[in-house]
């Protein structure tokens, strides 16, 4: 220690000092958000995990072409799907390599085994890792997939078939899904057999664009480019995540050199970084939307015009400046304008306090009445600051008699009771998963939904049913757009939320980097970028 | 002494059954469950809400967990967190040597600028710069320490670029942890420039978490070696004609050292507990971060386990000031027969 402390005074005036391990190479350093919860992408949910494994070491089947929410080839360069949608067969590619690292060496390439693996310890409550991880596959359990899913079969070495329950047209985009990254099952046997199963969690062997090489727990993430990679190697040789909770400390990492790409930015420092040289201010709508919903099951929330009264006392453009600092596009669609089937033609509940009033008084309630608002206690890239939109939307209220109280509770009790339906109105939002507007209009305004709580609005209409049921049992692009075009003209009469806004997804980027692209899906992809 | 320090660690068996049960009530107190926490707004089928419950042990009684939770703790078992699947234990070990590394760095700034500091302000009462030094304290005691750090950020990294922004060594250099302390495994890795590395990413961290300790050592020293040089014994040392050095460091300092050593003492849980944002702040992969974002997700295990590792750090460090009082004052020894 008396030593530390010497040098400690010797440095205490130096400039910063930097190795030199990494200098031949071409090295991007990530300044990531937050710390990965470990390394198998199947069990978990979080952004910062999934860009930690799926999006640098695996592939799906199918992959999303990075920066759109287009479904291509993975390890599976073909697919197809029966006439009657219940048989859906992927014919792998042949060629791919599983990682070679420190702890596994593969003696074989990618096959139907590895295929069948994948899924399989993620629904049979019999294998051996289902059982060491409690049957927590989050993803695959969002997605439905265990009542999806009958069987999987090995046509051949190269070939596997999905056999469906039901036809459903989003599953070739839930196979794109981080959820879905392919295992080696011989690696997988390898670790059954040195008795510690967390390895697979901990020490992950993928086919993906890097290898994993180590990580120093909440600290540093340190990736090799995958010299055999079947899409083609990467153009830089190391990646490295260095861990950053703090937004403005990555910043000044940013400024300083230290990192070259990193994720959220603080909203109030976006105009300092856009100012400033040698960075770039990536921007991209976000896949996203946040929303208050009506309980439709409360009393005052039953008649569409209390609802559309509401909607219409909502100042939406006062809430763009005040929570988003302008950085964001009113929402009048359940669904973001990014996405395909996007009814533009909607008209949106224009702010109008007359035109709310007299919707109101016609509903019987031109007295007012006392409801409440429930407000996130976490910022979300939907709501960065749900206290202040709550208080917003109270005070828009206030001007039509109605008087709302805001409610808050931690964020587990928060999900929780909302689910449970005990609220008026509640603040809430969505990031989509898969870019299909399935994962957006059934997950959260569908009659499932409804009786399982994800609807917090509990709103249950047969029409906007029908139109989900036709959609999801199709695989005619033409005929699903048809579909939630109609849906959105009936969600937009029915008004079981007031849409609020779709936030604009920001990534400042060094200059030295190149190729770098702002993915919809909020994911951070590495594989087709390079250095200067 | 040696009945002394025995009586001492009796009193830790009630300390420690009290601890587990309070980390064990303090954590199941707050409202959400960690199965609702890790699902977030896509929620969980209530099928499978209830088989995670199950797994996890959550569906028992609040009592039964409790005695579950001794009776692995009896069998040296911490439990393995919900999120990350890995034993706290070995989780802990990974991080604690980054706390231990900048409390320890923390401590060692403010004891040696703190307490000469105390002590010139005490023998040079009344003047500028005694002054000026509780002026100082006050201001470093009241420092939030969010806005401390990130200005010592923005001033030295930022403006001046004489330090790294935050991290414990630069991501450049990759060696294997031999101790887990950076300071030494760098020196070990032999790797050029590696230590300076370390130890420049040590000094901003040190400054910012060892603020706080610094003013109150210097404030904690002044006030007790004034009540010291009024005593008797020092006039008479002066009228024995000693050097005015002498009767400062060897009569006044040694019997002011008693207060001043119990706030030592007594910071060491105040630098564990500042380390929870000075980590967030510089990145620095310790057991403070752990923790919150343990709370926050409801990781129980973690938590509980978390929580008894780092009282028995403390009560440690509080036994070992117990045993030096005894060491240093001999009456106090003795009231412990």
């Amino acid at each position: 220690m008396k030593k530390s402390l010497l040098a400690l005074a010797i440095l205490a005036g130096s400039t910063a000092l930097t190795g030199t391990a990494y200098a031949a190479d071409k090295t991007l350093v990530y300044c990531s958000e937050g710390s990965p919860d470990g390394f198998d992408a199947s069990l978990y949910d979080s952004g910062t995990t999934l860009d930690a494994s799926a999006n640098t070491m695996f592939d799906g089947l199918v992959n999303f072409k990075i920066g759109t929410t287009e479904v291509v080839g993975g390890v599976a360069e073909s697919w197809s799907m029966s006439d009657d949608g219940l048989e859906l067969t992927f014919n792998l590619r042949s060629g791919v390599k599983f990682h070679t690292t420190d702890y596994f060496t593969p003696t074989r390439e990618l096959n139907a085994d590895d295929v069948i693996f994948s899924f399989t310890r993620q629904m049979d409550q019999e294998n051996a890792y289902y059982k060491h991880n409690n049957g927590q596959w989050l993803y695959f359990g969002y997605m439905d997939m265990a009542n999806l899913i009958k069987e999987i079969k090995r046509v051949d070495d190269m070939t596997v078939t999905f056999v469906l329950d039901h036809p459903e047209a989003p599953i070739v985009a839930n196979l794109a899904m981080a959820f879905a990254g392919i295992q080696s099952a011989e690696y997988a046997a390898q670790v059954e057999a040195s008795g510690n199963l967390d390895d697979m969690n901990q020490k992950p062997v993928g086919t993906g664009p890097f290898k994993f090489v180590n990580y120093q727990k909440d600290a540093v993430i340190r990736y090799a480019t995958n010299e055999d990679y079947w899409n083609g190697k990467p153009a830089i040789d190391n990646l490295i995540y260095s861990i950053t909770p703090d937004a403005s400390v990555r910043f000044q990492k940013m400024k300083a050199g230290e990192c070259h790409v990193m994720p959220y930015p603080a909203p109030s420092e976006l105009d300092m970084i856009k100012a400033t040289d040698g960075i770039t201010l990536m921007q991209s709508e976000g896949l996203n939307v946040g929303y208050l919903a009506y309980n439709t099951e409360k009393e005052n929330f039953k008649d569409v015009k209390v609802r559309k009264a509401l909607n219409h006392a909502i100042n939406k453009e006062a809430i763009k400046e005040v929570v988003f600092s302008g950085y964001a596009s009113i929402a009048k669609n359940p669904i973001p304008p990014t996405m395909w089937s996007y009814d533009d033609s909607t008209v949106d509940d224009e702010y109008d306090v007359d035109k709310a009033k007299a919707l109101l008084a016609e509903a019987g309630l031109g007295d007012g009445f006392k409801t409440n608002i429930w407000a996130m206690p976490v910022q979300r890239p939907y709501n960065p600051d749900a206290k202040k939109m709550a208080e917003l939307i109270q005070a828009d209220w206030a001007k039509i008699g109605v008087d709302a109280e805001i409610v808050t509770f931690e964020w587990g009790e928060y999900l929780k009771r909302s689910k449970e339906g005990e609220h008026d109105t509640v603040l809430l939002g969505w990031t989509g998963d898969n870019g299909d507007p399935d994962n957006f209009m059934r997950v959260l305004l569908g009659c499932v939904a409804a009786e399982q709580g994800g609807n917090r609005a509990r709103w249950c209409n047969d029409e906007f049913e029908a139109e989900m049921q036709a959609a999801l049992l199709t695989t005619d692009a033409a005929a699903r757009t048809e579909s939630y075009k109609k849906a959105q003209g009936i969600f937009k009469a029915e008004a079981p939320w007031a849409t609020i806004a779709h936030s604009i997804v920001f990534m400042p980027v060094s200059d030295k980097v190149t190729g770098y692209v702002v993915d919809p899906l909020g994911g951070h992809w590495f594989s087709n970028v390079d250095m200067n | 002494m040696l009945r002394f320090i025995l009586q001492r660690l009796a009193v830790l068996i009630p300390t420690f059954i009290g601890i587990t049960l309070t980390a064990f009530i303090f954590i199941h107190l707050i409202p959400g469950d960690p199965i609702e926490v890790m699902a977030g707004e896509r929620g969980v089928s209530p099928e499978k809400y209830a088989e995670l419950l199950h797994a996890f042990g959550l569906d028992q009684p609040l009592w039964k967990q409790y005695l579950d939770y001794i009776w692995q703790l009896l069998h040296g078992d911490l439990g393995k967190s919900f999120v990350t699947k890995q034993p706290v234990i070995e989780e802990f070990f990974k991080l604690f040597p980054a706390t231990i590394e900048l409390s320890l760095s923390a401590l060692i700034f403010a004891i040696v600028l703190g307490i000469p500091a105390g002590i010139i302000a005490a023998v040079k009462r009344g003047s500028i710069f005694d002054h000026s030094l509780m002026t100082l304290s006050l201001t470093g005691f009241s420092m939030p320490m969010f806005w401390w750090a990130l200005l010592l950020i923005v001033t030295f990294s930022g403006t001046l670029g004489w330090t790294p922004v935050s991290g414990r060594i630069s991501v450049m250099y990759f060696f294997d942890n031999v101790t887990g302390f950076l300071l030494i495994d760098s020196w070990l890795s032999g790797q050029p420039g590696a230590f300076k590395s370390a130890v420049s990413h040590l000094i901003l961290p040190t400054i910012a978490l060892g603020t706080i300790p610094l003013a109150t050592f210097a404030r904690q020293t002044r006030s007790a070696m004034l009540e010291t040089m009024g005593e008797d014994f020092i006039k008479t040392a002066r009228a024995k004609g000693l050097s005015p050095f002498r009767v400062t460091v060897l009569h006044a300092f040694r019997n002011a050292l008693i207060p001043i050593i119990t706030v030592i003492g007594l910071q060491v849980g105040v630098l564990l507990g500042g380390a929870i944002l000075t980590e967030t702040i510089f990145s620095w992969p310790g057991i403070g971060k752990w923790m919150v974002d343990s709370i926050f997700r409801r990781d129980y295990a973690v938590v509980q386990g978390g929580l008894i590792l780092i009282a028995t750090m403390v009560i440690t460090v509080n036994l070992t000031v117990d045993i030096l009082y005894g060491l240093i004052d001999p009456r106090i020894r003795k009231k412990g027969h």
